[in-house]
């Protein structure tokens, strides 16, 4: 047919090809104009901006880009770098606790109101509405809570709890746990929100099958249902992951970054590096900030794969 | 994917067995949820009732102490006259700059976001693929790793009348779009590709293009994953702290950063009066937003966390 029709137009089949596919193309013009700012956005920030942050960190930048390369100049030097190495240090601890204390808390949570309990709404709303809120003023007010001179301390202690002590931020060591402590008041919700999900998403008969087995309850959910919402644990899992590589506001708002360099993060070291107009050692921050997020992804990447290549094997 | 559909209508029955009468386990299980919400409540009701009292009051007593004479001077204070710096303006100005940033912010990253979540589902190129995968891992991308290259971009862009975009409300809003845009496109992707083909395809055959299809089919019956969509950016914005503080300029500094800065002037004795009435009024909106929204923040929530 094709061949008919390309030799009475004197047109080879190549020809006839290139045609129809610009004809193709065409047809989806205005959707290539719809799409520009995504087009804009996916290439422009998200990959050449990326791109550009890595190129940087390995020139020696100060306010403008420069393309004076030093190599591996700028990571040398951040890592010999006390407050750097703080930071990095810092994050792991925070993100962990952070981490583990949501899912915990956030299973717990989700857990308990699937009991049937009443007021299930209002526990919902309340165990959630911290998460309505900035991360400004979570580390306000859990600055004010944990003031040692106003706050929660000196409540306890008039109250009669001479000894009373609780005022985490006053003390460099123990900054980091009054920021984790906040930041869950703030995120776990959301934890919750996620579990919860999961948990009503499975099937009604796994229940009363370990009913019928006589499996205790508690032991249902840590070792029936829990393996099973491996989704929902994941995706809960994640968010919290990036959030806590991005905390920013919250150390900001709390602490500064004190005591000392206490509470100091990358994110805050990229900031301050970009402020203290020395863009390639705050790059050189910046591409290190990237690769946990790296690493997820590519572990994403990898267990999707594997998922798809076992669902087309069975 | 599947998480965002059950999260979404998370009302579904509870699996837990059925509760037999008041047992000690039961009792147990109330009290935990109790001393958790009280948890949650205790930092907002320590929060409102310090905003009411007088300073010489909340020196006298402890965060709990209810307010003797509660009074809303502090409020006043914070929203009108409570010193940042130089300025003594309060709280109004950076309320002002919050709303013109998000309400210009958040119709123009959702109309985008819109079109864009059409075309991957209805008209795909060759390559749009690939742009909604860059797109969707940028959603993981810490935003603090490209700072400096968009302060870079936005400031080589000469404006006609002087300066750059960079530190200008244009400037905010473009960078608003941007990072709203990966969540903002997959919400809309995911919610277009689950309407039927056929929708489409008849339009298709009544000679319908882009646009047409677009506004007279899709626009109409996408009015629910909008409204989430608006909440979603509506509390993002608000409550955006780095973005507003690197690239709105001093003009346009949003409520959250003035209230920071607010806090952080504070010298000699701090004055938590006028803080918590500064916090309580910058939490304000999103807050009214969550207790109206109810159940469709929660699908915001599930529809931010079908990144995973």
């Amino acid at each position: 047919m094709t061949s008919v029709v390309a030799q009475q137009q004197g047109l080879s089949e190549g020809q006839l090809r290139a045609k129809a596919y610009r004809r193709k193309i065409l047809g989806k013009l205005p959707s290539i104009i719809g799409t520009l700012p995504m087009i804009a956005v996916a290439i422009g920030v998200f990959v050449i901006g990326l791109g550009f942050t890595v190129v940087l960190s390995f020139t020696n930048s100060r306010l403008f880009p420069s393309s004076e390369f030093v190599g591996l100049l700028q990571y040398e030097r951040l890592w010999s770098t006390p407050r750097w190495v703080q930071s990095v240090q810092n994050i792991w601890i925070y993100g962990a606790g952070l981490i583990g204390i949501s899912l915990l808390l956030g299973y717990l949570l989700a857990v308990f109101i699937d009991q049937r309990v009443r007021g299930e709404d209002a526990f919902r709303t309340i165990f959630l509405y911290p998460f309505a809120l900035s991360a400004v003023i979570t580390g306000l007010v859990w600055q004010f809570m944990f003031d040692p001179i106003w706050g929660l301390q000196a409540a306890v202690r008039s109250w009669g709890f001479v000894d009373f002590e609780f005022a985490p931020l006053a003390d460099g060591s123990t900054a980091l746990y009054g920021m984790i402590i906040a930041a869950v008041w703030n995120g776990v919700g959301v934890t919750m929100a996620i579990l919860l999900a999961g948990l009503r998403g499975i099937d009604e008969e796994i229940w009363k099958a370990t009913r019928v087995d006589g499996i205790p309850t508690w032991r249902t959910y840590l070792q029936v249902v829990l393996p099973m919402m491996r989704g929902a644990v994941t995706t809960a899992l994640v968010l919290l992951l990036v959030g806590a590589v991005r905390t920013f506001d919250i150390v900001i708002a709390m602490t500064g970054g004190g005591p000392g360099i206490a509470t100091q993060v990358p994110a805050t070291y990229v900031i301050d590096s970009i402020n203290a107009r020395n863009v390639g050692h705050g790059m050189a921050a910046a591409t290190c900030m990237l690769l946990p997020i790296l690493v997820m992804v590519l572990l994403i990447v990898f267990f999707r794969w594997r998922a798809q290549r076992r669902a087309e094997a069975a | 994917m599947s998480n965002l559909a059950m999260a979404g209508k998370a009302a579904v029955e509870p699996s837990g067995p059925k509760p037999k009468g008041l047992t000690p386990a039961r009792i147990g299980l109330y009290a935990f949820l109790i001393i958790a919400a009280l948890f949650f409540l205790i930092p907002l009701w320590a929060m409102v009732i310090t905003s009411m009292k007088s300073m010489t009051e909340f020196r006298a007593g402890n965060i709990f102490a209810l307010p003797q004479q509660p009074t809303f001077e502090y409020w006043v204070k914070a929203w009108s006259t409570a010193c940042t710096g130089r300025d003594c303006n309060g709280l109004a100005p950076g309320f002002f700059n919050s709303a013109k940033i998000t309400l210009i912010s958040v119709p123009i990253s959702i109309v985008i976001a819109m079109v864009s979540g059409y075309a991957l589902s209805f008209w795909k190129y060759p390559g749009s693929q690939l742009l909604f995968t860059i797109l969707v891992f940028g959603a993981f991308v810490p935003f603090q790793v490209l700072v400096y290259p968009i302060i870079f971009g936005l400031s080589s862009v000469r404006l006609p009348w002087g300066g750059t975009l960079f530190g200008t409300l244009p400037g905010i809003v473009i960078v608003h779009t941007i990072f709203g845009m990966p969540i903002l496109v997959l919400l809309f992707r995911n919610f277009f590709a689950s309407l039927p083909v056929e929708l489409f395809k008849a339009a298709r055959v009544d000679g319908a293009g882009f646009w047409r299809i677009f506004l007279w089919i899709m626009l109409p019956m996408s009015v629910p994953i909008t409204i989430v969509a608006v909440i979603l950016q509506v509390t993002g914005i608000w409550n955006d702290f780095i973005f507003g503080l690197v690239f709105a300029g001093r003009e346009n500094l949003p409520m959250t950063v003035q209230l920071n800065n607010i806090v952080r002037t504070s010298t000699g004795t701090v004055e938590y009066s006028t803080n918590m009435a500064a916090t309580i009024l910058t939490g304000a909106v999103p807050l009214i937003v969550y207790f109206v929204s109810g159940k469709w923040f929660v699908r915001g929530i599930a529809a931010g966390a079908v990144k995973g």
